[in-house]
């Protein structure tokens, strides 16, 4: 089983311990320009960019390549975020896979299904992980973020966050932050139809962190994410705390969310479908997001709300 | 983008999938020319993107002129589950002699399209115990897979012939229209053993829509939903008096299931997007504005990045230039909250440092207005 933290960080000793080299492909973007600087700011070692056409130039001291393959051949990095805008997703991902990026974080919005499909199974062939799309992307709270979120809700500590949707794991972060239930790690897995890395694999690819006590998972309707996973917990007889909360209990049905992924079908995806799978795996579920830390303090056995 | 059964029936005539002879009208002055057309008895059947239509009367057999004139404008008002009749479709009847289910979807968990067929069709697929499923990768399917297919629901001679020819043509539109559902319930095998498609149901990944100019004239798009696009908003309208408004598919969504929790009532889902500025804020409440049932505005906005003040200023700018007179309940995290609280003193905006109590407020304010 892959385990994330050690793609992230690293382990302690390495030469590059918690200073990953991450390249982020659209650099020169609005959109990707800003997020390097934030990424900067708050300590991820992003080492070059990808811009065709800009190869040669620097944004923040950071050089821009003009292909995945220099930018790799330069600096050896094996992650890889990507900021182009939705129609050019699949060219830039393929480019990277190419190029021997290891683990991929695809923030665009509105990536069409084929192409994500596409994408998936080149990955699996490649043996990398695709984070996204449609993803906040991954934070180490202290240690380094890859992807948009902003850093004021999330501090160092020894919950992990899995979301399907971005600002809700911001509320959520920030919820548990207050309560001081600090995280591990914060990881959107993105809120299209199909996800690179889906909830299970999140969810497998840091079980086994020793710095977890407890893991929130932050669903919504529309697909049967939740209860595979529910189903899973069961079967692999996860013994650690586990608390979810499901966005869209009071959606219409056939109808699109807002998340290209948030759509229930009859029964399927629906949020009376999760709950009761929960139910079974023992995973409460909260009513609403400032209800999580309460019931993880519950299920932790420790009164750690102010 | 769901089509309607309809436009469906056109992709499948298109690709050579059999459909009954039929034709579409939006009045019954069109609706008389394509009866004489078609000659009687054929099925009125309405037009519209949801399920349960027959048994909300929204299907009906029509033998004569003057069954015609009663049912057409009746089936033209239908509303079933919210949704209004797009569109008449006039068909002729089928001389059924079983019904089959067959569908290619895409399998969410899976990660891949799957082939679900029964030879128990006509009937909603959940409640269909003997289902066949098949995985096939990206969508495509081959004679071998069809036949076994076909021969798993105990088809043979001409109708398993016909069916693995319609199964691939299924295939073929779901590849090359990026379709997340493409399902024919029933398909019908005739009298003379033929085999045709009596409803066509067909979901397009709408992500995939700007490879599909020639699927365009299939949308239809109200003029709010068009302008909410264009700012890169998602609107869902809803049947409310309460606008919900957010940033973030996820947060607005959760907003929309604490309002109504509460026994608020929800007039809309409308996600402007991750980031918050002054300006899409503002384009928020006009698009708010043109919505006649809206009493009053929730907005729950995740700031981050994103100063408060950014958003009250554009409260402040759409109140002064007469864009909403509107209660508005907010809450914004984020930076200079005390700040935006004192710029929004005096107007009909009040901040609310958690959503539970701006929630609170907006229902007791609804109430009190009856």
């Amino acid at each position: 089983m892959v385990d994330l933290f050690e793609i992230l960080i690293g382990k302690e000793g390495d030469k590059d311990y918690q200073k990953k080299p991450v390249i982020v492909q659209g650099i020169t973007g609005k959109f990707g320009a800003f997020h390097t600087q934030q990424m900067l700011a708050y300590g991820t070692n992003v080492v070059a960019g990808v811009t065709p056409g800009k190869g040669g130039q620097k944004l923040e001291g950071v050089p821009i390549y003009e292909t995945m393959n220099e930018a790799v051949d330069a600096t050896g990095a094996k992650i890889s975020v990507i900021f182009v805008p939705a129609k050019f997703f699949l060219s830039a991902a393929v480019e990277a896979l190419d190029a021997g990026i290891k683990l991929l974080i695809a923030i665009p919005e509105h990536v069409p299904i084929k192409d994500a499909l596409t994408v998936v199974e080149l990955a699996k062939k490649k043996d990398a992980i695709i984070i996204g799309p449609n993803t906040p992307g991954i934070i180490i709270p202290g240690i380094m973020k890859i992807g948009i979120m902003p850093a004021s809700p999330f501090k160092p500590g020894r919950i992990a966050v899995i979301s399907r949707s971005g600002t809700l794991m911001y509320e959520t972060s920030h919820n548990l932050s207050v309560a001081n239930f600090g995280q591990s790690i914060c990881l959107g897995i993105g809120g299209d139809p199909i996800n690179g890395t889906p909830l299970i694999q999140a969810f497998d690819t840091i079980r086994n962190g020793a710095n977890i006590d407890g893991i929130v998972v932050v669903g919504e309707i529309g697909g049967d994410a939740e209860e595979m996973l529910a189903q899973h917990i069961i079967d692999t007889k996860f013994d650690k705390p586990v608390v979810a909360y499901i966005a869209g209990r009071a959606a219409p049905k056939e109808k699109r969310m807002g998340h290209a992924g948030a759509i229930v079908y009859g029964n399927y995806g629906s949020a009376e479908s999760k709950v009761s799978m929960y139910a079974k795996a023992n995973v409460p579920v909260a009513k609403r997001p400032a209800e999580i830390p309460m019931l993880l303090a519950g299920k932790l056995g420790k009164g750690r709300i102010k | 983008m769901r089509l309607l059964e309809y436009q469906a029936k056109s992709l499948f005539a298109y690709y050579g999938i059999p459909i009954p002879e039929g034709l579409t009208s939006t009045d019954i002055v069109q609706g008389r020319k394509d009866a004489s057309v078609l000659g009687f008895p054929f099925v009125i059947k309405a037009q519209m993107a949801v399920g349960g239509r027959g048994k909300a009367g929204a299907i009906q057999k029509c033998q004569n002129a003057d069954e015609f004139e009663l049912k057409y404008p009746d089936i033209m008002q239908k509303v079933v589950k919210g949704e209004k009749t797009k569109a008449i479709l006039l068909e002729k009847m089928a001389d059924i002699k079983k019904e089959l289910y067959l569908s290619l979807f895409l399998n969410r968990g899976k990660r891949c399209y799957t082939i679900i067929a029964s030879a128990e069709g006509g009937v909603e697929i959940e409640s269909v115990k003997s289902q066949i499923i098949r995985e096939v990768g990206l969508g495509n399917v081959d004679v071998k897979t069809a036949e076994e297919v076909g021969k798993q629901m105990g088809l043979k001679d001409r109708p398993l012939t016909q069916f693995v020819d319609i199964l691939q043509k299924l295939a073929k539109i779901t590849v090359e229209k990026e379709a997340e559902l493409a399902e024919i319930n029933p398909l019908a095998i005739l009298g003379d053993d033929s085999v045709v498609a009596l409803d066509g149901k067909v979901i397009i990944d709408d992500n995939a829509m700007f490879r599909h100019d020639e699927l365009r004239k299939f949308q239809v798009v109200s003029e709010l939903e068009e302008r909410a696009e264009k700012s890169g908003f998602s609107l869902v309208e809803l049947d409310g008096n309460i606008a919900v408004v957010g940033n973030g598919a996820g947060l607005v969504m959760s907003t929309l299931d604490m309002l109504s929790d509460n026994g608020g009532k929800p007039a809309c889902f409308l996600d402007v997007g991750g980031g918050a500025t002054t300006e899409t804020v503002y384009e928020a409440l006009t698009l708010i504005s043109k919505m006649k049932k809206v009493k009053g505005i929730l907005v729950n906005l995740y700031g981050g990045i994103v100063k408060t003040t950014t958003v009250a200023t554009a409260f402040i700018r759409a109140y002064e230039d007469k864009v909403i007179d509107l209660p508005v309940f907010a809450r914004m995290s984020g930076a200079e909250a005390d700040k935006s609280k004192e710029m929004l003193k005096g107007s009909r905006t009040k901040m609310f440092d958690t959503i539970e109590e701006a929630i609170n407020a907006a229902v007791i304010e609804m109430n009190k207005n009856g």
